[in-house]
């Protein structure tokens, strides 16, 4: 141990992002504790802070490398993943101004609460140790928690809270035994130390099977998180209740972040007893596709349909675990991008046409959609598409790109019963279309009007980055292959 | 610019001018007339080149796409024989569909309009495209527009009727994913020429058990999409429940697009594989073309009918393709040919049918042919095309399939023409309850064509009989081409499998 435990200035820099959105999120309590009248300008200051922390994580990428005694590290990875997380929060924040104003809920709390939400994430993106990992979890949690019962006078928000907290702590108990267990063994919780001490130690089988319990322990732990089957129940129930905004914050940011270090820790700290873990990967990726497909066939509201299929998603990036190769991570990574454009922009196009209370949320609700609102309905047929798997969407890419690195792992089976299940999957898609296309006008498009300003800017946010990872995907696919690379 | 560069974009930029065009107007109709015959014309500037250099692609686009550390996707088109007179029968048919639509499409026809664009577009990807991936990504661009068109347009239960038709199709095109995924494993690229060229030097060599996998993953997609018999199940509803021009699409165009990917892909891609499986999938043929016969026999409604014989006809396609020699090969794409234009007519047909008397069960009808002489002429002479009489395009094809399957398996070929004899009997006898027969009161008043009818069908007829009487016209490019194909599953067109598996295994050895 480094006896110097002064910062430099360069562990700051590394840092910035989190300080800065921590900094921008107590600024919003205090103004809002302050200020009088209409409370939307908490929501501009978000975003700014949040563009701050988002050139501040460009600013750390120049300056690559591990800080505060190897607690984090900054490589091409993490800046990845915190860019990403940003994103989804910016684009969130977009859409929940007008759907605030509408439910009358207008506050500087959810901002903050965004912006401390994405504190965690960024410190799960960056975290180089299993303390590190356990801190960004919670602190990314306990502020989802409360999103998820924002609205508190509403009682399925409330159930939604109440669901997501009691199971998700219990999963986190998982998660800090694991961590518990490698301390025991290893002497360390350092990722890379962690698999040192596997690599050298490879001949005691005893110390192997106990760090097999605990990988499965962190499993479980962050398995929770990401909604793998069959830890999956509360998915449905949470992105079901919450207020839509924050189901799409919810699908697209935490788990992004917790796939993150799922990879991470997986594959340096595991890697070197992956086939053990590969096994059980490989069962819960299936199990995670069929459950997540077969219940979203039955659904009949859409923001629950959208929370299975958000379960069958996970199982799809658990396929490029399964590969553990640099180019599952890749895949990985371009899949988790492209998932969280496309769910965003889905769950904006329904938080709009919910109305208050969120009256509307059946797909027979949709109804008509296409001769009432036709451009709103041509970019809902984009992000349904997307999710479909149709060419030319980012959504497509992020399949073939995952997919393709299953079977250059050669797990033939999974890609064909992975593939099959993205067919079964288009049978509740299209439901939406048939809905929005094929039917007359309902009760609740009858009234709808155009999205607000904000709204608007964060629908077709998405839609173009939905289309430009589906048209040129080189940039991403290259930046995400040389972030993977480094994980050797 | 590359010709075949303008022929893609064309449509696409007409797709995006139509949706920008004002709703209640002529606009988006001139529109897509004005570019999708423009199209055509241009795509005929396509024969010179690929007649003047007839054993390789021509008019070819290649450029460099998706890099990625472990792949690189070239937007690699061109266009051979096969590809090139497939081009031409879509840019002919599609504005004829837009003429049709014109009169037929009522309901929001400006998005009518711009998704036929669009299906245009993917079309004529489809049967351009060099790369797999290429052709994957069009496979599905073109499946989009017309889900869409049958789902909203439709007629009844259209909404189960589309799912369906995009669900099965999809089954299909995943399996073809998963194929095209493992090529990409095995050989690193997913360029047509270049997966060619490593087959052909040794470069690459599959065993068996791969090619047996990749041959059933692709097989999959284009047994589902033209269809072959028994994965048929989603035809029947789709042809009827969707509009007309869109039936008329999904005939003429749309199957040719399985029938195509079978004979371009599933032959090359994996030789061996298909010749494994060419006898089972030669006896679904037979059985598609029986069944499709028979149940079209039965059939009391006109859009059905036409729907089960285009599944008779379409085994006449597959048949040729496995028959694995050049007189069946060259009858299949001829057939393609033929097939799109007699059903095609059919269908038109049909809609100005259901237009005039807003029905098309057989019961409802009945001695046209007295108050409509022209109307009733000139679906006898498209009846007679689909029948196969000779001197009308259907014949050529289904002669040179006969022939080419007599050559593989005499059995085969004698089955396959007891359909022949099928179609003759189901055709003319709808035509006797149709048109001849006692006149209804309801066909009393049944007005003949109007100019405005005649425009699309002098063509179609003219080019029946083109096809069927002067197929020097045609025959070549597609045997130059076919040739290729054969020559690439190492089988020459000489070979003959006369006595069934023991020289095939033997020749399978040898290599």
């Amino acid at each position: 141990m480094p006896a110097n435990f002064v910062p430099t200035a360069s562990d700051y820099l590394r840092l910035a992002p989190e300080i800065a959105l921590t900094i921008f999120g107590i600024l919003i309590m205090l103004l809002e504790a302050v200020s009088k009248g209409k409370r939307t300008y908490l929501a501009y200051i978000s975003l700014i802070g949040i563009a701050a922390a988002f050139l501040l994580n460009l600013a750390a990428y120049s300056d690559p490398g591990s800080a505060f005694q190897h607690m984090v590290v900054v490589d091409a990875y993490a800046t990845f993943f915190r860019a990403l997380v940003l994103v989804v929060g910016f684009l969130c924040i977009l859409a929940s101004i007008s759907y605030l104003d509408r439910e009358g809920a207008q506050g500087g709390e959810y901002y903050a609460l965004i912006l401390f939400s994405l504190v965690g994430q960024c410190t799960l993106a960056t975290s180089a140790d299993l303390i590190m990992v356990f801190i960004g979890l919670e602190i990314s949690s306990i502020a989802t928690y409360i999103l998820a019962g924002y609205l508190r006078d509403d009682r399925r928000n409330n159930e939604a809270a109440l669901k997501y907290f009691l199971l998700g702590s219990f999963a986190t108990g998982f998660l800090l035994y694991g961590v518990a267990w490698i301390f025991g063994m290893v002497g360390s919780t350092n990722l890379d130390a962690i698999r040192v001490a596997l690599e050298s130690n490879s001949g005691s089988p005893r110390i192997l099977q106990v760090i097999a319990v605990a990988a499965a322990l962190i499993f479980v732990g962050l398995g929770f998180k990401v909604s793998v089957a069959p830890f999956q129940m509360w998915a449905p129930d949470v992105y079901q209740g919450a207020a839509a905004p924050v189901s799409a914050f919810m699908s697209a940011g935490p788990k992004a972040a917790a796939f993150a270090v799922f990879f991470r820790i997986f594959m340096t700290s595991f890697r070197p007893m992956e086939d053990r873990w590969i096994v059980l990967v490989w069962g819960c990726a299936l199990a995670t596709m069929l459950i997540g497909n077969f219940a979203a066939l039955l659904q009949s509201n859409v923001k629950r349909l959208l929370g299975y299929s958000s379960i069958a998603h996970a199982g799809y990036v658990l396929v490029a675990l399964t590969a553990a190769s640099e180019v599952g991570t890749a895949a990985a990574m371009f899949y988790l991008a492209s998932y969280a454009l496309m769910n965003i922009g889905a769950f904006a196009i329904i938080s709009h046409i919910a109305a208050r209370h969120e009256r509307f949320v059946k797909i027979e609700d949709l109804a008509g959609l296409g001769r009432r609102q036709p451009v709103l309905a041509a970019l809902f047929a984009l992000f349904v598409f997307s999710l479909i798997g149709v060419p030319l969407t980012g959504g497509f890419f992020g399949k073939f790109y995952v997919f393709e690195a299953a079977l250059h792992s050669n797990l033939v089976w999974l890609t064909v019963l992975g593939l099959v299940n993205s067919a079964i999957a288009a049978f509740y898609y299209l439901r939406i279309i048939v809905a929005i296309y094929m039917h007359e006008p309902g009760e609740a498009t009858a009234e709808i009007g155009s999205p607000a300003a904000g709204l608007n800017l964060a629908i077709w946010a998405s839609a173009i980055g939905v289309l430009v990872l589906g048209i040129f995907p080189s940039t991403l696919l290259k930046f995400a292959s040389i972030s993977a690379a480094a994980f050797k | 610019m590359n010709l075949l560069e303008i022929l893609l974009l064309l449509p696409l930029a007409g797709f995006f001018i139509t949706m920008a065009s004002p709703r209640e107007s002529k606009v988006p109709y001139l529109v897509a007339l004005a570019t999708t015959l423009i199209t055509f014309f241009l795509s005929l500037g396509l024969i010179g080149p690929a007649g003047a250099d007839a054993a390789h692609f021509t008019s070819v686009i290649d450029s460099p796409w998706i890099t990625s550390p472990n792949f690189h996707i070239n937007l690699h088109m061109g266009v051979d024989g096969i590809s090139l007179w497939l081009v031409v029968l879509t840019t002919f048919l599609l504005p004829i569909a837009v003429w049709m639509s014109e009169s037929m499409i009522k309901d929001r026809p400006k998005s009518f309009f711009a998704l036929l664009l669009l299906f245009e577009f993917g079309l004529i990807g489809v049967f351009t495209a060099l790369d797999l991936f290429v052709f994957y990504l069009f496979w599905e661009v073109a499946l989009v527009p017309m889900y869409i068109m049958v789902g909203a347009w439709g007629s009844g239960k259209r909404g189960p009727a589309a799912v369906k038709f995009f669900v099965y199709t999809m089954f299909g095109s995943v399996l073809m994913l998963a194929s095209l995924l493992y090529l990409l494993s095995l050989t690193g690229t997913t360029d047509y020429i270049g997966i060619l060229t490593a087959f052909s030097t040794g470069h690459v060599a599959l065993t068996a058990q791969q090619q047996l996998l990749i041959f059933l993953g692709f097989f999959m997609a284009f047994a589902v999409k033209v269809p072959i018999f028994p994965f048929h199940t989603w035809l029947p509803n789709t042809y009827t429940q969707a509009p007309m021009p869109a039936t008329f699409l999904l005939a003429a165009i749309m199957s040719k697009m399985g029938t195509y990917g079978l004979l371009r892909f599933s032959l090359t891609m994996s030789p061996g594989g298909a010749q494994r499986c060419a006898p089972w999938i030669a006896i679904l043929a037979i059985i598609g073309i029986i069944y499709g016969a028979l149940i079209a026999l039965m059939q009391t409604n006109v859009k059905r009918l036409i729907a089960y014989s285009s599944i008779s006809h379409l085994g006449f396609i597959v048949l040729g393709i496995f028959s694995f020699n050049q007189q069946g090969a060259d009858g299949a794409v001829y057939q393609m040919l033929a097939h799109g234009l007699s059903t095609g007519a059919l269908f038109l047909l049909a809609g100005y049918l259901e237009q005039r008397r807003g029905s098309l069960e057989i019961a409802d009808l009945g001695g046209i042919a007295t108050p409509a002489p022209a109307f009733a002429t000139v679906f006898l002479i498209t009846l007679f095309a689909s029948v196969g009489l000779p001197t009308l395009c259907n014949f050529i094809g289904e002669f040179l399939v006969l022939q080419g399957a007599a050559i593989a398996h005499f059995t085969w070929a004698a089955w396959a023409a007891l359909g022949v004899i099928l179609s003759a009997g189901y055709m003319l006898w709808m035509y006797q309850r149709v048109f001849l027969g006692k006149i209804g009161e309801s066909t009393e008043s049944f007005p003949d064509l109007t100019p405005r009818d005649w425009v699309p069908v002098v063509p179609l007829i003219a080019l029946m009989l083109w096809l069927g009487c002067y197929t020097q016209t045609f025959m070549p490019l597609i045997s130059s081409a076919t040739n290729n194909i054969l020559e690439q599953t190492q089988m020459n067109n000489t070979y003959q499998v006369q006595s069934g598996s023991k020289e095939l295994a033997e020749a399978r050895h040898a290599r």
